[in-house]
Parts: C-alpha cells; sequence; structure tokens
C-alpha cells in the first residue's frame, strides 16, 4: 500500500513542479503552429542571441572542465596552506545570488570601477560586452566540476596511481590511462551541470551585459526583452530552443557512454 | 640485486614510522619483513620502492643510491595488499600496462603476457575485468603485472593479507616455488610470522620503526637477540628471570632438586600436541607442550602436582 503511495506523491511531484510548466512552454510555443515559433526563432536578433549563449558555453565550458579537473586534483591529493580556503572557495558560486556576483563584476570592471580607468585606457571593454559575460558566466557554473570529481578521486584513492608509477609509467602517463578514466563520469556529470548552468544563466549576465540587441543579448535576455515586449510566441519560443539544446547535451553525453559501463 | 637500506629515517607528522632502520638483503633472496601493525615495516618497503621519501638515510639497489630517484625510474615490481588493479581494464591490459608505457611492440607484448598468464595460473581469465575476479586471481594478476616488466626486485605488501586461511597457504606455497624459479630479489612484508618463518631466506623483525634483529628464521627462533624477538616469532614463557619455550620445559613426576613445583590447572588436547597449563608454586601461570605420549607417561590430570624445569632457556638484559 504505502509503496504505491510513494510512488505516487513522488510522480505527482515531479508533474506538477517539472513537467507541468516545461510542458506549457512548449504548448505556449506551438499554440499557432510551427511556423510562427520558427519565425520567432529565426529573426535576426533571436539568431545572434542562439549564438551568443553557445559561444560563451563552449567558452565557460571548457574552461571550468580543465580548471575543475586541476582543483580537484589539487584538493585530494596535495596538502597545502589554505586548503580548506580553497575548498570553501569553490563553492561560493553556489552561495551567492547572481544578481551579487554581476554587481561585483560592474563594480571592479566598470568605467567608474576599480580597474575600470585602466582598462578604458588600454581600450579594452569587459562589462556591457563578451568578456564580462564570459567571465560572470564562468564565475557560475564553476563548482560543478569539482565538486563532482573531488568525491570519486577521493574513493579511488592513490594505490592505483602508485601501482602505475612503479611499472614505469610518467605523472602524465598514470593522469591519462588510471586516473583520468576512473573520473570520466564525474567530469561528464559535471560537464552536463555546467553546460545547464552556463545556458540558462541569467542574472549575472543580465546585469553585466548592458542588454544591448544583436550584441550583448544571449538566449535567455532575450525570452525575457520578447516577453516584455508581449510577444509570448517569441518568448516560449526561445524557451523551448534553450530546452532543446540542454536536452542535447544530455542526450549527446548518454550516446557517449562507452559500452563497458552498460554491461 | 642486492637491496640495502642504511639509517632510514621517516616520520608521518609526529610518528616515527622509521627509527634509523637499516636492512640488507642478498641478491636472489626472499626476504620477510616481520613485524605488528604499525611496526614500520610497510613504510620501508615503501621506501625502498620511492613510493615514500625518508627524512634521512639511503636507499641502494645493487650498490647504487637510489634515494632520490622516483618509483617510475627504480625498476621494482611493487604489489599491494589490496591488489591496486586498474579497475577499467581487462586482466590482460592490466599486465599489459607496464610494457605499454615503454612502448614495446604489440606482439613483444602479448608474447609476454600470455606467458605470464600462464605462470600465474589465470590464463582463461585474460579477457575479464578484475571485478570478476576472485582475490587469489586479482592477487596472482598483480603479480604478473608487477614481473611483466622484468623488474630487478620484487616488492611485496602484505600480498596474502586480504585473503582467506586457505587461499593464502596455497599462495604462499606457490610464492616460494615461483622464486625458486625466477631468482628475483624479493621482500614481502608479513604480520605473521608462520608466514615468515615458512617461505623466507632470510627475516627481518621489525618493532616501532627500529629493526630487532635480521637472520634467518632458525637464528630468529634459536638465537633471538631480546625478548621481543624471543614472544614475536613464537610462544614463551617466563621462568624467573628468564624466558623459556613451552617446548622447552620438562615435566617430571619426582623433584630432582633444579624443579619448581606446579600444580596443573587444565590439560588441553590438540592431537599429537598436549598443552598443560600449570601454577607455580609463587604463583605465576606457566604452560608447557609435550606430546601425547609423555602426558600419558606423567598421567597429567588437572588438580595434580608436576615438577617443572627448563631445559633450555635465555635471560635478556633489559635496556
Amino acid at each position: 500500500m504505502h509503496k504505491w503511495l510513494l510512488r505516487f506523491v513522488g510522480l505527482f511531484y515531479l508533474l506538477v513542479v517539472l513537467a507541468a510548466p516545461v510542458g506549457l512552454i512548449f504548448y505556449r510555443a506551438f499554440e499557432h503552429g510551427i511556423g510562427p515559433a520558427w519565425d520567432a526563432v529565426t529573426t535576426p536578433e533571436a539568431k545572434h542571441a542562439f549564438f551568443l549563449t553557445v559561444l560563451i558555453a563552449a567558452i565557460a565550458v571548457p574552461a571550468n572542465t580543465i580548471f575543475g579537473v586541476i582543483c580537484a586534483l589539487a584538493i585530494v591529493r596535495q596538502r597545502f596552506p589554505g586548503k580548506g580556503i580553497v575548498n570553501a572557495l569553490v563553492d561560493l558560486p553556489l552561495a551567492l545570488s547572481p544578481v551579487v556576483v554581476g554587481l561585483a563584476f560592474l563594480l571592479l570592471y566598470s568605467r567608474t570601477g576599480w580597474f575600470g580607468n585602466w582598462l578604458t585606457g588600454h581600450g579594452i571593454q569587459i562589462v556591457f560586452a563578451l568578456p564580462g559575460m564570459i567571465l560572470v558566466t564562468i564565475f557560475v557554473s564553476l563548482p560543478f566540476v569539482v565538486r563532482e570529481v573531488v568525491p570519486v578521486l577521493r574513493e579511488i584513492g592513490t594505490e592505483q596511481e602508485q601501482a602505475a608509477a612503479t611499472l614505469g609509467a610518467s605523472p602524465w602517463q598514470t593522469f591519462r590511462k588510471i586516473t583520468l578514466p576512473a573520473i570520466r563520469w564525474a567530469i561528464a556529470y559535471g560537464v552536463v551541470l555546467t553546460t545547464a548552468r552556463a545556458l540558462g544563466e541569467f542574472g549575472a549576465v543580465s546585469v553585466v551585459s548592458g542588454h544591448i540587441v544583436g550584441k550583448t543579448e544571449t538566449l535567455t535576455l532575450h525570452v525575457e526583452a520578447q516577453y516584455q515586449q508581449f510577444d509570448y510566441t517569441g518568448a516560449y519560443a526561445a524557451s523551448v530552443l534553450l530546452a532543446m539544446i540542454a536536452i542535447a547535451t544530455l542526450v549527446a553525453m548518454t550516446l557517449f557512454k562507452p559500452k563497458e559501463e552498460t554491461r | 640485486m642486492a637491496i640495502v637500506a642504511r639509517s632510514v629515517t621517516k616520520r608521518f607528522g609526529e610518528f616515527v614510522a622509521l627509527d634509523d632502520a637499516s636492512i640488507e638483503v642478498p641478491s636472489g633472496s626472499l626476504t620477510a619483513l616481520l613485524g605488528p601493525s604499525g611496526s614500520g615495516k610497510s613504510t620501508l618497503l615503501r621506501v625502498i620502492a620511492g613510493l615514500e621519501q625518508p627524512e634521512s638515510g639511503i636507499v641502494e639497489l645493487d650498490g647504487v643510491d637510489v634515494t632520490r630517484r622516483a618509483a617510475q625510474k627504480r625498476g621494482v615490481g611493487f604489489v599491494f595488499q589490496h591488489y591496486a588493479a586498474f579497475k577499467h581494464m581487462t586482466v590482460r591490459e592490466n599486465v599489459a600496462f607496464g610494457l605499454k608505457v615503454r612502448k614495446r611492440p604489440r606482439s613483444e607484448i602479448r608474447k609476454r603476457v600470455d606467458e605470464l598468464l600462464e605462470l600465474v595460473q589465470i590464463a582463461g581469465w585474460a579477457d575479464h575485468y578484475p571485478a570478476q575476479l576472485s582475490g587469489g586471481q586479482r592477487q596472482r594478476m598483480a603479480l604478473a603485472r608487477a614481473l611483466a616488466v622484468e623488474p630487478k626486485v620484487l616488492l611485496l605488501d602484505e600480498p596474502f593479507g586480504a585473503l582467506d586461511a586457505r587461499v593464502r597457504k596455497d599462495l604462499r606455497a606457490w610464492l616460494r616455488r615461483l622464486h625458486d624459479e625466477m631468482h628475483v630479489t624479493t621482500i614481502f612484508v608479513t604480520h605473521d610470522q608462520e608466514e615468515a618463518m615458512e617461505i623466507a631466506d632470510q627475516i627481518v623483525l621489525m618493532n616501532r620503526g627500529r629493526i630487532e634483529q635480521a637472520g634467518g628464521p632458525r637464528e630468529l627462533y634459536e638465537e633471538p637477540a631480546n625478548e621481543f624477538v624471543m614472544s614475536f616469532v613464537g610462544p614463551v614463557n617466563r621462568f624467573g628471570e628468564s624466558f623459556v619455550r613451552p617446548h622447552d620445559l620438562e615435566l617430571r613426576i619426582d623433584p630432582n632438586g633444579e624443579t619448581t613445583a606446579g600444580t596443573i590447572e587444565r590439560v588441553v588436547h590438540l592431537g599429537f600436541e598436549v598443552r598443560v597449563e600449570l601454577v607455580l608454586e609463587d604463583g605465576r601461570d606457566l604452560w608447557a607442550q609435550v606430546t601425547r605420549d609423555e602426558a600419558e607417561e606423567l598421567k597429567l590430570a588437572p588438580g595434580g602436582t608436576v615438577f617443572v624445569r627448563p631445559r633450555r632457556s635465555r635471560v635478556f638484559q633489559t635496556t
């Protein structure tokens, strides 16, 4: 009896908070048929927003993946003073509201900010431009790879790596052939989460972007802009596009899964 | 290839794992590093392998100082207690690992791996993953993997420690035979004195990071350097100021001037051997090991009185 109750409660919860809103977005986007939805996402602004979003993710995700693995290795495998602080710092983006992150970047890099004078003098623009948007996206999506990889590294221990060393493997060979295969699923999952966060980020990007249509407008910003201009089809269609990219990332990860894991 | 460690000291924080430890292992021998847990035996092995850096002291392989050389370049084969199997590789890939990182030709790798799998009797498991193997098979795989690169020395860290008693006994005998065929200088760590006595040419007994005594199994048993050695390598009784092994106690029906009277508490028949537990006149406990025939001759029974004399005993200077 309570077995059914558990299932019912679980499914109902998922339906109300996940499936219904997402379903509604799809419904509203295609309410007037495929045509208007397609037109809405193929306007120059929408296309630009799409490419900008993908571009930012394409830079932020690899950066956070490489940095995340290095950082996880340092946290788990090494002893150094201030390790606890590093470990806590990695979680900061999870605790800090993205809007605050955006404001912090403004304070540092805007024309009146701390580094603003110097940057302007050298003709470098960070905020209200692509570099700032990439930086804040990296900031908010930083913890995921680290947090996924750290526990796995702890669990596998160092014996396999030591065995590889006694067998003549260099540190790099050991990393590539022993450590990396052991943590690849943690990395993959971290990458999926990082990608999702990078694509969906709104608050921080919104603050540093300046909302310049066709220039610094990402898909999430585009959704908001369309919505406020009462272009509901446009807003929902762009939302669907966002959801599709996220789903595509998940599917790609599943496809790349090597056979031995599914044994 | 001879192995020498000289005055090696290693600390982990406050804990002194190795305290001025020196050993010499002759080329081609099978040496046991024996000691209770925490005695530093594994640490010494790891220092020899280059997996730990000592604070002071040197390690020589075949007369060459390798103290600052990385594990990767020492040419030692190392076998871990918990196998350290590469979980994402098949048995064949595990054994081939060392040859692959050395970029040996494929045909050679294949041939060598086949030979080794045959040698350690897991040829039928070549394409399985370590998780599908039993503990004993996994450890044999780990041994084959270490042997693949033709190490000059073989270091085994409690190789049978995680296995059950029967598999352990089989593997022990098998390791001795393997060593007799290959003559690779081998050191293995164990806390089991029987294991060390059974297969080692030389035993190095450690305690609290120090070497207590090194020598042949018989030497350690017959000529222990101190009380610790005597009690670690076999059973021992305290008899006044001296120490005596239970089988070196003579039991008599009548006193003969050198004997002490004792009351029998318990008589335990263990097949051929009989354990006799006694309380001496001065209230001290003692146990003697006699044969079944002797026990019958003396008519040993609980409550009875016997007279005890050590045939052979040792007195150690207290330090």
